[in-house]
């Protein structure tokens, strides 16, 4: 595994070399703000209406009415996000054929997927990390609760982890970024509503379809819950796409 | 160091390969030449662990290409077809990126690092962007990060296409020095460089081998007479004719006509024979104007040609 560093230090580099990182962060940064502002003025809103109703004031809770919305929203732009992000793990190397000279290198397949992984996750993370001054705003003018926060964070690190597979799988499949971009945000999108036709899908496979939705496992950790049984699903299906990615390039081998 | 035993690759329906077999010993250089699409890049890449073949074993300094994928790729230096690398890098970052893949210590990454450097002339580009650099200076690159790590074995996918001519002579004599510690399996399909850099050739067409030896035994084996390029001034008929008489002579075929009167004769005779002054006494006593006289040799390119196109005739 000695050659997962390089190859990790390479791909980050990458992401900050070119205008990706930066353009995908500052997109992402944008739209949480707005999401921060107008959950806050909502929340600010029902506040002063509450000011006239002690029994709706007794139910307010700055982090259930700011935070767990923004949380939720986070999750929505991932998804439009990430395959930015993604696309590029084995595209560019496929079409650049760069990826004769990793291939040949002395190198695990694995070690290359896990490294390219990492980098992106670590951009994630980066991303993820400086939306924390909206949960710092708070705590300065408010008293929100730090554990639903950190469970949050928590459910958003994981969410996206999932993300990043889903799209490196996607990358692997083909040569062209767009392509890699256009599949794995659909399957993102289905994964997503894979969750709404539970209602009518009848309690079996009602349930079975709630139980794929990628954000319906989200749901939980902003609420300050942090259940195994999501931890696992989102570890299951990181560990699958990773897997697949694996198989992927196997089998961009055999075929040449 | 090199072992190829009966390798095949399909794509699908296509053969790209098929029942390859050869050996190169320690030190060799190899070239490894065939027209485009002939399987030099495929057969390359199976020796790379790029991917596996079909069919048949190779082995690369007695490690097997499929089972022990790792320690023959640790022993070998590749430099793909086109040079692709990864242009969002300077040069030198770069190297020290294949460096620390190939496991270099950092002490003796800092050492080849500047070493390959200096081999290749990179070293006043060292801090520019691979993406800028001209075709020539990335080709280079590619070899310098292929010769990191001191591989017992190069392989090198036409490593002096865009290159100027003074860049090819360089790269040449690089290669060339490289001979007796390293083992050089080289593809091209530039002649001249064969017969300059490398001691045995192997000529690959559609697949199969067609040829393996030294340049100068494929010259000699194949050339089963001496051949004469004779121009007369005279009429043509009656040149090919009264030549045809010529003791010794067994064939004369006319090449092409000139200005006038003049004609354009090659004459094959046996291989040891010099027939030479015969035919010049008839042209003379012919009271023809002998305008020129001279050995046709076989080069390499003739062989080429020669082989490549038996196999179509006989495939056909």
């Amino acid at each position: 595994m000695s050659s997962f560093w390089p190859i990790f230090k390479r791909e980050l580099r990458a992401y900050f070399v070119s205008p990706i990182a930066y353009v995908v962060m500052v997109m992402f940064l944008t739209i949480a703000g707005y999401f921060f502002y107008s959950s806050f003025a909502f929340f600010n809103f029902i506040g002063f209406q509450a000011m006239s109703n002690p029994m709706m004031a007794r139910n307010l809770n700055v982090t259930e009415g700011v935070l767990r919305p923004l949380y939720g929203n986070l999750g929505v732009v991932l998804l439009f996000i990430m395959p930015l992000l993604t696309m590029r793990l084995f595209a560019e190397e496929k079409k650049q054929g760069t990826i004769e000279l990793l291939l040949t290198y002395p190198v695990r397949d694995l070690a290359a997927v896990l490294a390219k992984f990492a980098a992106c996750l670590a951009v994630y993370t980066v991303m993820l990390a400086l939306t924390a001054v909206y949960p710092v705003l708070l705590i300065i003018f408010a008293q929100p609760e730090v554990g639903p926060i950190l469970a949050g964070y928590l459910g958003l690190f994981l969410l996206g982890a999932a993300f990043i597979a889903l799209g490196a799988l996607a990358s692997s499949l083909t040569e062209n970024q767009i392509v890699a971009a256009a599949i794995s945000f659909g399957f993102l999108l289905f994964f997503w509503v894979i969750g709404w036709s539970s209602q009518f899908a009848g309690s079996g496979i009602g349930g079975l379809l709630s139980h794929l939705s990628l954000l319906e496992h989200f749901d939980s950790f902003p609420k300050g819950i942090i259940d195994t049984k999501d931890v696992i699903f989102y570890l299951n299906f990181l560990v699958f796409c990773l897997f697949l990615t694996l198989r992927s390039l196997e089998s961009h081998r055999w075929r040449g | 160091m090199i072992e190829v035993e009966q390798l095949s690759k399909t794509y699908g329906p296509i053969k790209a390969i098929e029942d390859v077999s050869f050996v190169v010993e320690k030190g060799e250089i190899l070239g490894f030449l065939g027209p485009n699409g002939a399987g030099k890049t495929t057969t390359m890449r199976i020796l790379t662990c790029f991917m596996p073949p079909t069919s048949g074993t190779a082995r690369v300094a007695g490690y097997d290409i499929f089972n022990e994928s790792l320690q023959v790729r640790r022993r070998l230096g590749y430099v793909p077809e086109n040079a692709p690398l990864y242009t969002d890098m300077p040069v030198v970052s770069f190297l020290k990126f294949a460096a620390e893949v190939k496991g270099l210590s950092r002490r003796e990454r800092l050492r080849q690092i500047g070493q390959v450097m200096d081999d290749c002339g990179i070293k006043d580009v060292q801090h520019r962007y691979i993406g800028k650099l001209s075709k020539g200076y990335r080709q280079r690159v590619a070899l310098a990060q292929a010769l990191l790590g001191n591989p017992d074995v190069l392989i090198l996918d036409e490593p002096t296409i865009g290159l100027d001519p003074r860049q090819i002579i360089d790269i040449r004599q690089l290669i060339k020095g490289l001979a007796g510690q390293k083992t050089v399996i080289l593809s091209t399909h530039i002649l001249p460089e064969v017969s300059m850099t490398c001691q045995r050739v192997i000529i690959i067409n559609r697949g199969r081998l067609v040829a393996v030896d030294t340049p100068e035994n494929l010259t000699t084996k194949l050339q089963t007479s001496s051949r004469l390029l004779v121009r007369v001034e005279g009429p043509a008929t009656e040149v090919v004719r009264a030549l045809g008489v010529v003791s010794g002579v067994q064939t004369v075929k006319e090449d092409g006509g000139g200005p006038g009167q003049v004609v354009t004769c090659i004459i094959e005779s046996k291989k040891d024979r010099d027939v030479r002054k015969d035919v010049a006494a008839a042209v003379v006593h012919q009271n023809w104007g002998l305008l020129e006289l001279r050995p046709v040799d076989l080069t390499l390119e003739d062989v080429f040609v020669r082989l490549v196109t038996e196999e179509k005739e006989s495939t056909a």
